[in-house]
């Protein structure tokens, strides 16, 4: 599997098939890609104002609709004011 | 299995992948496995305007499932030598 290994512990930001966007610590996943985060928050992006944090806690997210796994810079992430960020919400995956 | 091994070749080239939701990354291609599932390093949004979900991302690992496209430069492939090889795979699946 081109892995995910290295992002397990780490805080990772996953694109679900809807748009969705969720950011927890990776603490397991297997080859279909089922994942199970810890602390999980979900992003919700509009243009009409900034970024909602919405905390959701400890997700089981089943590997199909999982579109996008990504490995946030902490670092980075923290210098970043979301509540200034205005953008359209990802659209869903369409076939 | 062909494009599997194809992608393989391409193993560090920096390549830009687009997805079905049209979201479009560019990065240096770490990995590839058999669902063709992309590990991407080093990556940038192709509209960081549009989309500023990516701002705090180094590297991302993208589900086979939603590629739409694979875009890579004309000198990463060697045409004649795919065409050999898909028809050389053609004959074989028709034993």
């Amino acid at each position: 599997m081109a892995s995910i290994e290295s992002y397990v512990d780490h805080l990772v930001q996953v694109i679900l098939y809807d748009g969705r966007i969720i950011v927890g610590k990776l603490k397991g996943y297997d080859p279909r890609t089922n994942l199970i985060l810890a602390d999980c928050v979900e992003r919700e992006y509009s243009l009409d104002q900034g970024v909602e944090m919405i905390p959701l806690g400890l997700y089981m997210i089943k590997g199909d609709n999982v579109a996008l796994v990504a490995e946030l810079d902490e670092e980075k992430d923290s210098t970043i004011d979301y509540t200034e960020i205005k953008a359209e919400p990802l659209g869903e995956i369409h076939h | 299995m062909l494009i599997f091994s194809f992608f393989k070749t391409l193993t560090d080239q920096v390549i830009t992948v687009e997805l079905k939701n049209d979201l479009s990354i560019t990065g240096t291609l770490k990995s590839v496995d058999q669902f063709l599932n992309i590990r991407l390093d080093g990556i940038s949004v192709e509209d960081p305007e549009r989309h500023p979900h990516m701002l705090a991302v180094k590297n991302c690992f993208i589900r086979g499932s939603v590629v739409r496209y694979v875009r890579m430069a004309a000198r990463s492939v060697d045409t004649t030598l795919l065409e050999d090889a898909t028809r050389r795979e053609a004959k074989e699946a028709k034993k």
